[in-house]
């Protein structure tokens, strides 16, 4: 079986255009969280994680007219042009371009906008940013809810270990729009303050946008220093409900199992794990119950929600690309917004940023639809 | 019309989903209360598989069977009438109900439900039907023995134009799970 690695990355948000300065906030606490009124998107106040249009324009003039290409393009395409530029790759037929996004250009359904409904077409979408780099290969889009960032990592190392592809590009991203705000305060699943996972207090999520990108490649010589392995992958169906997660973490608890059965290693060897908590009192629950049953409860945990709100189809990718660089800096990061634990089993919520020797951690995700993916990493330069 | 690996085994003349949709849930005698609180894509796709799934002896308790399915238009369906929902400020009722479809993988987790797969899931986008892609996919699941069985294909469902094509793929079976023979048999619909 070739070994693939995730490698070059790169995560525009709120917190930063790279990953090094999103990291540096994040160890020095820094939220990009914030309180907004605007009517236009939501008729009641909200609390989430905004980039400014105007900066994103400004950036992405110096490569290309901004005027012709919607907010989510100009971010993932700004994303992935740093990590294109840092692999030092030729684009050629061996290089594949997967792209992750639940509702991709969803706001051009609005009367007011200024792009035709056409961009509403995810395979649009792939078009544009292939177009713009000169892939060979047509784009693949993955949208298969929250689970979607992390399900691109698998994708990736499959085609890879089918050998269509040595190397392939994932970009992904979303948007807060006004379309996803209202359905999820419809849900009434809305926090208006900064969401506190698996705390006692806990509210429910907070919205961000972000685009992430990373190449996944078989190349173990040209590796940046948080390079990983992909050791195992997994996605299991909760079969159960297609808003809410199964009690018993039923999916959750197989995806995991069967991620480290691929990885052959046991749960003792995971030094860290990157979980999904959304803040909902659900899908906390879910999670704890399920970690508890792979008696993972020791294992330090933490949810990066609290820094970026849920980016839906990009969080999972966005928060392997901080875990990665983690493990590069032995630091486990805060899960930011708990303080008292508010779910039934005891597991160990990182309180306090921790140094830590850190080698192979854990990341999951779930999402609606009843989907649960886990993907295990484990440093590639020890 | 409905076919099965090659018969036809309901045709209806109805120019509209919904009246097409219940004409064959009732011939085919469905039976499951959930299917009409589904919107048109899951209805689409869940049909088509409980057609294609009821033949497999399929155990009660759980089923190891991936899905892997594709289509064009993802959720735009119901996109749109969530959209028309929250257009207007006077008319703003935006539904969960509604909310919760706006996912393409939503007819994954319907599929799950009813036929106890506890297994791999994944939803593509593609300009159009892709055999390539998912080939390689399904191989891939097979061959990490995360799958015992792969059902794949193709369900989109836009401004009334709606098509599914299902195939399963297994260890043993009638047709050489190639592009080619994929292709071909997609394009004898």
């Amino acid at each position: 079986m070739v070994k693939t690695y995730l490698s070059y990355n790169n995560i525009y948000s709120s917190l930063g255009f790279n990953s090094e300065a999103v990291v540096e906030n994040i160890s020095k606490g820094v939220s990009g969280l914030d309180t907004y009124e605007d009517a236009s998107l939501l008729p009641e106040p909200f609390c989430a994680s905004l980039i400014s249009s105007k900066k994103i324009e400004n950036e992405f003039n110096m490569i290309g007219d901004a005027s012709k290409f919607t907010k989510l393009e100009q971010m993932m395409i700004l994303s992935l042009k740093k990590v294109v530029d840092a692999s030092n790759i030729p684009l050629n037929e061996k290089v594949g371009l997967l792209i992750s996004t639940t509702k991709g250009n969803i706001d051009v359904l609005e009367k007011e906008s200024d792009f035709p409904e056409s961009r509403a077409y995810l395979s649009e979408l792939g078009k544009t940013i292939q177009t713009f780099f000169g892939f060979k290969n047509e784009a693949i889009l993955l949208s298969n809810a929250c689970v979607s960032g992390v399900l691109a990592i698998s994708a990736a190392k499959r085609f890879i270990s089918e050998k269509k592809y040595d190397y392939v590009f994932i970009a992904s991203g979303d948007l807060v729009t006004k379309f996803i705000l209202s359905g999820f305060n419809s849900f009434q699943a809305l926090s208006a303050a900064p969401c506190k996972p698996y705390d006692k207090n806990r509210m429910g999520i907070n919205l961000g946008e972000v685009a992430a990108s990373v190449l996944v490649t078989i190349d173990e010589k040209n590796l940046p220093e948080e390079a990983v392995e992909i050791l195992g992958d997994a996605t299991c169906n909760d079969a159960n409900h297609i808003s809410g997660p199964s009690r018993t973490g039923e999916g959750l608890f197989r995806s995991v199992k069967a991620a480290l059965q691929e990885a052959n290693i046991t749960s003792e060897n995971v030094d860290y794990i990157s979980a999904h908590g959304t803040a909902t009192p659900f899908n906390d629950e879910m999670e704890s119950i399920a970690f508890s049953r792979l008696g993972m409860e020791k294992v330090p945990l933490n949810s990066l929600k609290g820094f970026f709100g849920h980016t839906l189809g990009a969080s999972g990718l966005l928060e392997t690309i901080v875990g990665m660089h983690s493990m590069k800096k032995n630091v486990l990061f805060i899960s930011k917004g708990f303080d008292e634990l508010g779910v039934s089993k005891n597991i160990n919520i990182v309180k306090t940023n921790t140094p830590k020797k850190l080698n192979i951690f854990l990341k999951t995700a779930s999402g609606f639809g009843g989907c649960n993916t886990a993907v295990i990493l484990k440093k590639a330069n020890n | 019309m409905v076919s099965l690996n090659g018969n036809v085994l309901f045709s209806d003349k109805s120019e509209d989903f919904p009246t097409f949709i219940k004409n064959a849930y009732k011939f085919f005698k469905t039976d499951y209360s959930k299917f009409f609180k589904m919107d048109n894509l899951s209805k689409l796709a869940f049909f088509a598989a409980d057609v294609l799934l009821k033949n497999e002896n399929l155990n009660e308790e759980e089923n190891n069977i991936a899905l892997v399915f594709s289509n064009n238009a993802s959720s735009l369906d119901t996109d749109r009438k969530h959209q028309a929902a929250i257009e207007n400020e006077t008319e703003y009722f935006p539904s969960p109900a509604v909310f919760v479809y706006t996912l393409p993988n939503i007819c994954l987790g319907e599929i799950s439900i009813k036929h106890r797969l506890y297994s791999e899931n994944s939803f593509f986008i593609f300009d159009r039907f892709n055999a390539e892609h998912l080939q390689l996919y399904a191989n891939s699941l097979l061959r990490s023995v995360k799958a015992e069985k792969v059902l794949c294909g193709w369900v989109n469902f836009d401004k009334n134009n709606y098509e599914a094509f299902l195939y399963l793929v297994e260890k043993e079976g009638v047709f050489e799970h190639t592009k080619e023979e994929i292709t071909r048999l997609y394009n004898t619909l």
